[in-house]
């Protein structure tokens, strides 16, 4: 062999996949100049995959019928140990969403409790689709609402794409190319490959347009990445992934003095050890996932960076041993917190032009299951942060979680829909006109009215 | 509507098969159909050639792991670290046994027969998300998969829906019936069962969604709930219990206790109170529902043909299932004897499992450990799809621009590891693309410095990066 090949010796994003990590660019500043202060508005958003649990991200912690419903799930209260970090009387973060919340303690980072798609199947599969094309029955459009606000924007500004990971998402898939990128990517710039290639895709609808912008987004990412680190470990890993290996160390069934579960890791006195593994195995993912969101950054603030971002995590689908301030659930809640500490700080002066939203696919049973999880859901709570954030309370009502209230007699109640939360973002943070929310962007979608008063 | 033998018999070996190896064209231009049809046989599909173990036994492995560490514990040996210690079981057991099964598919001359059970591990998606998954996903395909891909659909779904590997991957294992004997008994107190006891509908869900009637058929939440009581009890042996009693740990187990009592109402239907045979009676209707008929044939006609499939070709799919009860070699004949299925158009791109396995069976050589972490960063790693609907085959989801780099720059020192110093670059392409060779791909690879360049624009070619 005349050359090793490192698909994935750099780290990042390798070792952040254990998070499930990846993500997507959209957008660029080519004409800063004449759009004045609106081309310097940056977008992004976080796609949870799974259906993440609202009331485990922004617990209700004054809400009345919390602490019952969620039994040995619940957060622990305001003041205990690892207990919910506080917003109001009512509401707090999960406690391993500690950049979160030092944001909403300077008005930069704000809840929507009760928010839902307009989808009630209780499908990750249709959910994510509706989530993502913005079009409330699943239909085959195959484009998402990102791309299809950038056509909105084109003729004001030039757009391009680029995603960061090896799959492009829905949301921004469409009409316009999105770029793509992820560590490790095509170094020999004397190839002769690409130009040969270059030449034999040309009419290849698909691959023409795919390797243009990789080529150009490979020699951007050049200047992004610059020198990283070789991660030996990363580089000998092959099946053995650290992140496959959490442990569940709770999974035992205790049956008329039956151990039935296969928790060989809930062993007494190997359950320490392994616990200790997959804390220090986590570590690793956590430092790849900030540093996910420092490249992101970077990307972000170069002169020919992308505006618009989309980043997708997943594994948040927890039907068994959730867990609380920790386990299951709160690793995947570090690993987003952790890419967000590293893009908010990374973009440095720029943080105060961007805005971020994390948004899932439905929320999860305002009830505890049967194995210490729960199951899907409706509605959930989305994140929205950044630097010119208005500053304010809920985003949408709180429905409370009364019985009567709860929606099936099991899920947090939606009070908001989800494209109002998006219009209201595209339209105040990038400009975006309200007659395209309501007809490209989001189709059929004119009574949804934009939330308002999110960006100062 | 007749197609050139030249073009059937590449269009054979690169879309049913997993793409030709140097010999398999004109292996399958006499009769590319009954090339084909010749690799459906009853004992289901091949088996992975190593010495893999069993789920039972990589459940005492685990066991025996774990009473290790006690020991070393006890002895106070600190070298005794059993986290590589499950390192390297996992690596020599869950590693190798991806390793084989990409050695398989790599020298396989029945490469439509390890695609069509390729199809359906991922139409039966385990994947890795935790150190019962890493162990059981190989197993789980080799038990519950290969031996049924060419039988009944509801074999295929019962041996599936409890097996081991899946009751855990969807968490059935635990779900309790809230008025079973366990959650009653743990109302009263009895040590070991206190606060036991409630529905987990993970399972229940994806077999309705994933697995049969498919998403937007007419199901309900209730249907869900409803389905979730009756497979109550589908559980695992645990490792304490006395052996002999009710298998071996790991092995498949029925808890009466667990099993929630009563009549229950699915899409309709009452099923009468009983143990295990309630939720298998439910599988059975599934198997054969109208709805399961529709959206495996989409589901095929979709990996077969396109991403946005020909409705005739899905309708004789359907059809076919119907008429036979769900037998899978003879939708797997009717799939063959469409000419939908042979239409000249390259309209699926690969996946990059699928580029890499036709790429190793394109230079002739098996495929080994290097693949994995080739996977890794191609985005599709070994045994661990992203959710229990499997991998996604969408072109859009991986002709992205970072795949193509990708897949440009392991192609470049794939060749150069692989290619021949006498190989016949032009040769190998024939033998590889047969009538699908087009013009411009053949001109480039003249016109190659090299034969290791030659060799890239092949793997690199837009016909080969589709089938």
């Amino acid at each position: 062999m005349t050359r090793s090949f490192d698909l994935n010796r750099r780290s990042a994003l390798l070792a952040a996949s254990g998070l499930g990590l990846s993500v997507t660019f959209l957008g660029r500043q080519a004409f800063a100049a004449s759009e004045g202060d609106m081309a310097k508005r940056k977008l992004v958003v976080f796609i949870c995959r799974g259906a993440m649990d609202g009331l485990s991200v922004s617990p209700p912690i004054g809400d009345a019928n919390y602490a019952s419903l969620r039994g040995e799930i619940a957060i622990p209260g305001f003041g205990q140990p690892n207990g919910a970090l506080k917003l109001d009387e009512t509401f707090g973060l999960h406690p391993r969403l500690e950049t979160v919340h030092a944001l909403a303690l300077k008005g930069q980072a704000r809840i929507a409790p009760a928010i839902a798609t307009p989808d009630r199947a209780r499908s990750h599969f249709e959910a994510q689709d509706v989530l993502e094309t913005g079009v409330p029955e699943v239909d085959n459009t195959g484009s998402g609402w990102l791309n299809r606000a950038m056509e909105a924007l084109s003729a004001t500004r030039r757009v391009d794409a680029m995603s960061v990971g090896a799959q492009a998402p829905l949301i921004l898939r469409g009409r316009l190319q999105a770029a793509s990128w992820s560590p490790g990517g095509y170094k020999d710039r004397d190839a002769r490959l690409p130009t040969i290639l270059t030449d034999l895709y040309a009419g290849d609808p698909l691959l023409s347009p795919a390797l243009a912008s990789g080529l150009e987004t490979e020699a951007m990412a050049q200047i992004a990445t610059a020198a990283p680190a070789a991660d030996p470990m990363m580089a000998s890993a092959t099946m053995a992934e650290p992140m496959a290996m959490q442990p569940t160390a709770d999974t035992a069934m205790q049956t008329a003095g039956v151990q039935a579960a296969p928790g060989a890791p809930a062993a007494p006195g190997g359950a320490q050890s392994l616990q200790g593994y997959a804390a220090q195995v986590g570590q690793q993912a956590i430092d790849a996932a900030r540093k996910i969101g420092v490249t992101l950054a970077k990307f972000m603030t170069e002169p020919n960076g992308p505006q618009i971002a989309a980043v997708s995590l997943d594994g948040f689908d927890t039907h068994a041993n959730q867990g609380a301030a920790d386990g299951q659930l709160a690793n995947r809640l570090r690993g987003l917190d952790a890419v967000l500490d590293g893009l908010s700080s990374g973009l440095g002066p720029e943080w105060n032009n961007t805005v971020v939203v994390v948004a899932t696919e439905f929320g999860r049973t305002a009830r505890i299951n049967g194995t210490k999880g729960t199951d899907h859901g409706t509605a959930s709570t989305a994140l929205v942060l950044g630097g010119g954030l208005k500053p304010g309370g809920l985003i949408g009502d709180w429905p409370t979680l009364q019985q009567a209230k709860l929606f099936e007699d099991r899920d947090t109640a939606p009070t908001m829909d989800m494209r109002a939360l998006f219009k209201g973002v595209l339209a105040e943070q990038l400009g975006v006109d309200r007659r395209a929310l309501d007809t490209t962007v989001f189709p059929n979608s004119a009574d949804v009215a934009p939330a308002a008063g999110i960006v100062a | 509507m007749s197609i050139d033998p030249d073009l059937k018999a590449s269009i054979a070996a690169t879309r049913f098969g997993l793409g030709a190896r140097p010999s398999e064209i004109a292996a399958a231009r006499p009769d590319p159909v009954a090339y084909l049809k010749a690799q459906i046989r009853p004992e289901g599909a091949d088996q992975p050639q190593g010495q893999f173990e069993t789920s039972a036994e990589n459940f005492a492995g685990l066991r025996q792991l774990q009473m290790d560490k006690r020991q070393a514990k006890l002895d106070g040996d600190a070298n005794a670290d059993p986290v590589k210690q499950a390192q390297k079981m996992i690596r020599q057991g869950a590693g190798g046994e991806f390793i084989a099964r990409a050695a398989l598919a790599s020298e396989t001359e029945a490469g439509f027969r390890e695609r069509w059970a390729l199809f359906w591990f991922n139409h039966f998606t385990v994947g890795q998300k935790n150190l019962q998954t890493v162990i059981l996903t190989g197993p789980f395909e080799r038990e519950a998969i290969r031996p049924h891909v060419f039988g009944r659909f509801e074999d295929l779904l019962v041996a599936s829906s409890s097996h081991p590997a899946m009751l855990i991957y969807l968490d059935q294992i635990q779900s309790i019936g809230p008025d079973s004997q366990y959650a009653n008994l743990g109302h009263m107190g009895f040590p070991g069962l206190k606060g036991l006891g409630g529905l987990n509908e993970n399972l229940a869900r994806e077999i309705l969604e994933l697995h049969t009637l498919g998403v937007g058929s007419g199901y309900s939440q209730a249907d869900v709930t409803e389905f979730a009581r009756a497979l109550t009890g589908w559980s695992i042996v645990g490792f304490k219990e006395r052996v002999g009693q009710s298998g071996e740990p790991g092995q498949f187990t029925f808890r009466q206790g667990a099993h929630e009592p009563g009549v229950r109402h699915i899409l309709g239907k009452a099923y009468a109170q009983g143990g295990i045979d309630q939720a298998h009676a439910v599988l059975t209707d599934l198997a054969t529902h109208p709805a399961t008929a529709h959206h495996v044939a989409v589901k095929l006609a979709r990996h077969f043909v396109a991403d946005d499939p020909p409705p005739a070709l899905v309708a004789r799919l359907e059809k076919s299932f119907n008429a036979t009860g769900g037998q899978l070699d003879k939708v797997a004949e009717t799939l063959i004897d469409s000419a939908e299925a042979w239409s000249p158009e390259e309209r699926k791109f690969k996946t990059p499992y699928e580029f890499l396995i036709s790429s190793y069976r394109a230079a002739g050589v098996p495929a080994g450990p290097e693949i994995a972490p080739v996977l890794n960063g191609l985005g599709q790693k070994p045994f661990s799809a992203p959710s229990p609907k499997g991998w996604s085959e969408d072109a859009a989801d991986w002709a992205s621009p970072d795949g193509i780099v990708k897949r440009m720059g392991w192609t470049e020192a794939f060749s150069a590891r692989v290619v021949a110093a006498d190989a016949q670059p032009m040769q190998i392409a024939q033998n590889t693309l047969g009538a699908r060779l087009t013009p411009a791909t053949a001109t480039a690879i003249r016109r190659a410095e090299s034969r290791t360049e030659a060799f890239s624009i092949l793997l690199m070619s837009p016909e080969f990066q589709r089938r």
